[in-house]
């Protein structure tokens, strides 16, 4: 090393002390270093040789090619050390300790992992695990190839860009804090279910009386379906009266007091009210301050037709007219008590593996289309160019020429993607509420409850799931490797 | 206990909305906020150092604590040390045991963590002054909860208690209820009534599973009384024992009522325990009655307008059987150095005036019976007190968190997802209790 004392020449791009050039190729700073570091004896050498001309012709001779093997070793100690350290004795405790049971005591050999794939929590997060893989990684993908050809296109394209790679920014815990409230179950909070009741009721009217029903005992109405009937036929010239109850208070607060309706020859007459007041009041009785419910939709059924059809006025008095004598059933329209549409139950058992990819690929489809765009602009222009002239179509262009330029990328893209999907756990264990997170558990959350909460954990099942989540991303990571390599060869 | 740290956690963790707020505030609890209580009087204890580890922390609790650590250090001139635990108490210790310092003094914030180090000898039995306080001030059944092999070994200092209802009083008022129930079959008429008023008689944060056990265990103790309680808590008996189907029975005449849940059952098992406070208390109130824990006071207090009082009150859990039931959890001193400063703290800590300091000061029911109940400085305090030390030797823990935490107490699992299963369809009892057999087998192996 005593040669090194001349500063390097000025074209050399390469640090004079650049330490372990050995082991991976050096970094080229043009065809003249090129040679040079393959001539130099030592790559440290070379920037002096390169300066000194004829003097380092003569070390060069003297000396081995190469590096001394102490001198390799002592380069890559730290390294070699710090990866033994970190992750060659994880990897062997872990399988280690997976052999072990809940306290580590006792050597239970294939045990745990009989219990993993016999128990069913754990199968569907294998499941689970299997839909993300399927589903996520392909969509972003995706989603980050139609981002980055679009903005290829248009004017501001960087600002789009920004935005759309802006959630790469926000951690995950918070990414699933603003989805949980996204999602939320109530139309007050969640957007996406205010938007879903918003659509909803714009087609289909909210009902004037949800919720509202006759008592359960000793009322005149029965339930027939959805809507309410009476018991009891009712001949022309009767005055009936059909209570109701749950009216919220507030509402009630708003309503003119019932008034009861007189007989009428040829006719049936009647009062819909809110038969309830504060301490009971008497039961289908009208009486105290209980109200009438107003524009409630009543229907006379004989044989199952309907006869006549009215609504009640404001005191809740309403009068069935134009009926032959006979008997008639009164029938309060489904449509008064509708419950109201609540929008969809986004993080329920059903949806919610769905509902959580769909915020992981929020996060994620800058990421794709950043990448997906730098390998686009490598493209060479001239080969879709040609393939213009030839008279291929855009779809046929970017379909036969841009997407096979492109695959390199897009494999790498979609193969980190899946190595990430296989591990998620903070969006599920953020977002997931404890009545779904056993259908929306994945292996990296089961392994992580399984093994550090509650008072008992189990360490052993922990590893053992821990050994089978490595082995499912090991292939991943051998195929990315090897892409890597096979680029650089 | 459990239930509250759990409950606080997850709301935190909404609240905040960047998750670098949250891995600071965790690192905050988790790293050394010591606090020295320095020595002014001149006691016996002079020169002294008493160090003592607790899961209270903040402005709230932490602060009301160090002033009964204030008071303890003036009488006895002994310099006090506080590190707060953070929460997971029985890890924080092991680790310090491992490390071959534990505190002198520590507060367990439950029974089973007191056996286990029992178990494993990690803490020393009461001294006999202590042991004398304890006699004179507490009920049996907190001496019992105290001691594992014939050895008494804790002190509970702080208690709570999970069988209160609490209900928005313009609710009751609309539906002309004056008199809050006190049977299980007044409790169903009252939500019927309210129900026939207009207003949804009960909200449920079933999103966290402890919320239903809760339920579970409070109709439970007074379906099957404290001696299958205790047989089951251990399980001894099955889950498919007639009592427990009974319990499931008298639960499913509420929970199976589409209109008795806010948001019917599916909504309710979207709800968590902070979102269904609102539900009742808040601005837009949508249901009447919430069945919770005594820390729902300073939920309502902290998360909506409502006055507990004036607009929010709480009635005792009703009988489902013979009597009512009173469930909670306890924090117990214990010694785990046996230095003449640990001897004296938890002599301190048995005292009438050590439950005064922290009962004056609110957010606290001591088990403590010979303590005034006018210490207390409100009436739902004073209430809530008086059903825990007149509870006397009924009072019995969470049963859940005497359970392994693979049934009692992991999300997505064992008796909490079986309840929140139970809940969407309440129909099946007998199957719900094979599945509540099933998985309390394979816990208590």
């Amino acid at each position: 090393m005593t040669d090194t004392s001349e500063p390097p020449a000025p074209r050399e791009d390469r640090p004079a002390d650049e330490p372990a050039g050995g082991g991976t190729s050096p970094p080229a700073a043009g065809p003249v270093a090129d040679r040079a570091a393959s001539v130099a004896t030592t790559p440290a050498e070379a920037p002096a040789e390169a300066a000194s001309g004829g003097r380092s012709a003569k070390a060069a001779g003297r000396e081995r090619l190469g590096p001394p093997p102490w001198l390799a070793g002592g380069f890559l100690a730290p390294a070699l050390v710090l990866l033994a350290l970190l992750v060659v004795y994880p990897i062997v405790y872990t399988l280690w300790r997976s052999l072990y049971d809940a306290d580590g005591g006792r050597l239970v050999w294939f045990d745990n992992y009989v219990t993993m794939f016999t128990d069913s929590t754990t199968f569907t997060a294998i499941k689970n695990n299997a839909i993300w893989v399927a589903v996520a990684p392909a969509l972003i993908t995706a989603f980050g190839l139609i981002f980055a050809v679009l903005t290829e296109r248009i004017r501001w394209a960087a600002a789009f860009k920004v935005i759309v790679f802006m959630p790469m920014a926000i951690s995950m815990v918070a990414a699933g804090v603003i989805f949980t409230l996204v999602y939320d179950h109530s139309p007050e909070r969640g957007v996406l279910n205010a938007v879903a009741v918003g659509v909803h009721d714009t087609f289909a009217a909210a009902s004037p009386y949800p919720g509202v029903r006759p008592r359960e005992q000793g009322s005149p109405l029965k339930p027939e379906g959805k809507a309410f009937v009476t018991t009891a036929q009712v001949q022309p010239g009767q005055a009936v009266t059909l209570p109701l109850v749950a009216v919220p208070p507030a509402k009630q607060r708003e309503l003119a007091p019932a008034r009861a309706a007189a007989p009428a020859q040829g006719a049936i007459t009647g009062t819909v009210w809110a038969d309830f007041a504060p301490g009971g009041g008497k039961v289908n009785q009208i009486d105290g301050n209980e109200k009438g419910l107003p524009k409630v939709e009543i229907e006379a059924l004989a044989g199952g037709k309907v006869a006549a059809t009215t609504t009640s006025r404001d005191d809740g008095t309403f009068t069935l007219d134009g009926l032959a004598p006979g008997s008639y059933t009164l029938r309060l329209a489904e449509s008064n008590f509708a419950a109201p549409y609540n929008g969809v139950t986004w993080l329920g058992p059903g949806l919610v593996t769905p509902a959580i990819i769909g915020a992981y690929v929020w996060m994620w489809a800058g990421f794709a289309m950043v990448l997906i765009g730098a390998g686009l602009a490598a493209i060479p222009r001239d080969a879709l160019e040609a393939a213009r002239v030839d008279g291929a179509t855009e779809w046929q262009v970017f379909r036969r020429v841009t997407i096979p330029l492109l695959a390199p990328v897009l494999m790498v893209v979609f193969v980190t993607l899946v190595i990430n999907v296989l591990k998620i756990f903070d969006l599920v264990y953020i977002m997931a509420p404890g009545s779904s997170v056993q259908d929306a558990n994945v292996l990296a959350l089961r392994m992580y409850l399984v093994s550090f909460i509650g008072e008992r954990p189990d360490q052993g099942l922990g590893s053992a799931i821990a050994v089978v989540l490595f082995l499912l991303v090991l292939p991943a990571m051998i195929f990315n490797i090897r892409r890597f390599r096979a680029e650089q060869g | 206990m459990r239930a509250e740290r759990r409950s606080m956690g997850r709301r935190r963790m909404l609240g905040v909305t960047l998750a670098a707020g949250l891995a600071i505030s965790t690192a905050a609890a988790c790293g050394g906020d010591d606090t020295d209580t320095g020595p002014e009087g001149g006691g016996a204890l002079k020169g002294q150092t008493v160090t003592v580890a607790a899961i209270w922390t903040g402005t709230n609790e932490g602060a009301k604590f160090k002033k009964v650590l204030d008071a303890f250090g003036k009488r006895t001139g002994a310099k006090v040390i506080y590190t707060p635990t953070g929460d997971n108490v029985a890890a924080f210790l092991g680790s310090k045991v491992n490390g071959g310092a534990p505190p002198d003094v520590a507060f367990l914030p439950q029974q089973g963590v007191l056996v286990e180090f029992a178990k494993k000898g990690w803490i020393k039995p009461l001294p006999a002054e202590a042991q004398s306080e304890l006699q004179k001030n507490f009920a049996k059944v907190w001496q019992d909860l105290g001691s594992h092999d014939g050895k008494t070994y804790g002190i509970y200092y702080k208690t709570g208690s999970k069988s209160t209802i609490w209900y928005r009083k313009q609710a009751f008022t609309d539906a002309g209820i004056a008199q809050p129930p006190t049977t299980w079959a007044d409790f169903v008429k009252t939500a019927q009534t309210l129900s026939d008023s207009g207003a949804t008689p009960i909200a449920i944060g079933a999103a966290d599973g402890w919320v239903l056990t809760d339920w579970f265990e409070n109709v439970y103790l007074s379906v099957a009384g404290p001696d299958k309680y205790d047989q089951l808590s251990k399980h001894e008996i099955k889950y498919t024992d007639p009592t427990v189907k009974e319990a499931l029975r008298r639960l499913a005449e509420i929970w199976g009522k589409q209109n008795y849940l806010a948001g019917g059952p599916k909504g309710a098992l979207q709800t968590e325990f902070p979102g269904s406070v609102p539900q009742v208390f808040g601005a837009s109130p949508k249901a009447a009655m919430l069945p919770g824990a005594d820390f729902v006071a300073s939920e309502i207090t902290s998360a909506t307008k409502s006055k507990v009082g004036t607009d929010a009150d709480f009635f005792p859990f009703p009988a489902a059987g013979a009597t009512a039931p009173v469930v909670g959890a306890g924090d117990a001193a214990v010694m785990m150095k046996d230095t003449p400063g640990a001897r004296e703290l938890l002599k301190f800590i048995a005292t009438t005036e050590a439950a005064r300091i922290w009962a004056e000061q609110g957010g606290y029911i001591s088990p403590n019976k010979s303590l005034d109940l006018a210490a207390y400085p409100d009436e739902v305090q004073r209430r809530i007190a008086k059903a825990v030390i007149d509870a006397g030797d009924d009072f019995r823990f969470d049963m859940s968190d005497l359970a392994p935490a693979a049934f009692g107490g992991t999300k997505g699992a064992g008796e909490w997802k079986i309840l929140q299963d139970f809940l969407a369809d309440p129909s099946d009892v007998d199957g719900t209790a094979a599945k509540l057999e099933q998985a309390a087998a394979d816990a208590f192996k």
